[in-house]
């Protein structure tokens, strides 16, 4: 014969299970998955930072490793994270390609002028209709990206040493082949 | 006689209750959805139409960057980006699935306010009423219970005597 209590106290274990599964996939709890992962990256073709005259496409950035770093002036974190760019820059393992989101091409180029340029390009969305398509809703966003377009990774966040060598440098030179 | 009667009382008592209680949630479930009229979002769409389906849309996409409040209410920059994406796209004659498959495609299903139903997501529809079931049948086996400890058919035991 079951004690009076056993039921309640099942339904209750089921319960703190239930919600303890809830609190751990809460999306408060960091960044929310993008669907662009294992998917291709989004077309786009924009003007280029330093020289407007010229663009920057998807297109031509195919057939190789490269890193889309979302940024703007206007962004607290980005700064945060730019001295681990121009470490990145400097392993020269991935290629930066920056895109500036929402910004003020004067600013930003003085930005870059200021600070060290970590891009190999940087792609201007003034629109900000890009960055939808990125599904960006927080810069710095940095996505890894195949030389088959396909979106690898994905941060929200300040990049930081820990992300580069846990998560993007293994993908992009695995068996240790390039030092960081 | 009496307890006949107490056992009916006590019946009535409960289903009052019960009753009570559900105009209470409907009544809350009623007021809640009511919106503010002001908002941060002057948009003007062509016809009253395709008005209501932006309002209905930017209401029900979540501003990822604030999380708890949807585009049409919320000042940040993406949730205009987002808000002139709705309207330039319902402009173009896409309807409103086109919208929420635009969206769900780059932001995932967490954009959705209402989640669609899928294989995924069905628990989360369907527990509302599976627990309402439960609970019915929860309080329907506890009334039972009370009431048959109401005797009703021995109306001599507290016929008063005197009388």
């Amino acid at each position: 014969m079951m004690n009076r209590f056993t039921l309640p106290a099942a339904l209750f274990v089921l319960l703190v299970i239930v919600l303890a599964i809830g609190i751990k996939h809460s999306p408060d709890k960091g960044a929310i998955k993008s669907p662009l992962l294992g998917g291709p990256a989004p077309q786009f073709s924009l003007p280029n930072l330093t020289d407007p005259a010229r663009t920057v496409s998807s297109a031509g950035l195919k057939g190789r490793w490269y890193l889309f770093n979302v940024w703007g002036t206007w962004c607290g974190e980005c700064r945060a994270e730019h001295e681990m760019l121009l470490q990145v820059r400097r392993a020269a393992v991935v290629p930066l390609i920056g895109l500036d989101w929402k910004d003020d091409d004067a600013q930003a180029l003085s930005w870059l002028a200021q600070l060290g340029n970590p891009y190999e390009v940087v792609a201007v969305d003034r629109t900000g209709r890009t960055a939808i398509d990125w599904g960006v809703y927080g810069a710095p966003e940095t996505f890894l990206v195949n030389p088959q377009g396909i979106v690898v990774f994905k941060h929200v966040g300040a990049l930081t040493p820990d992300v580069w060598t846990r998560d993007i440098l293994p993908r992009v030179a695995p068996r240790g082949a390039v030092k960081s | 006689m009496r307890h006949a009667r107490a056992a009916r009382s006590l019946r009535l008592r409960i289903f009052a209750t019960v009753l009570l209680g559900l105009l209470a949630a409907g009544l809350i479930a009623m007021l809640a959805p009511q919106r503010a009229a002001w908002g941060v979002d002057p948009t003007q769409m062509p016809t009253p139409e395709l008005q209501a389906r932006y309002s209905g849309l930017t209401h029900e996409l979540r501003c990822m960057q604030c999380q708890n409040e949807a585009i049409a209410d919320s000042p940040v920059d993406l949730a205009a980006d987002l808000r002139r994406q709705v309207h330039d796209m319902l402009v173009a004659g896409k309807s409103d699935e086109d919208v929420r498959d635009f969206m769900t495609a780059r932001y995932g299903d967490f954009i959705l306010f209402r989640p669609r139903f899928a294989p995924k997501t069905a628990w989360l529809w369907l527990a509302p009423g599976v627990l309402l079931l439960v609970g019915a049948f929860v309080s329907w086996r506890i009334v039972r219970a009370r009431i048959a400890l109401v005797p009703a058919d021995n109306e001599p035991l507290e016929e008063d005597p005197s009388r």
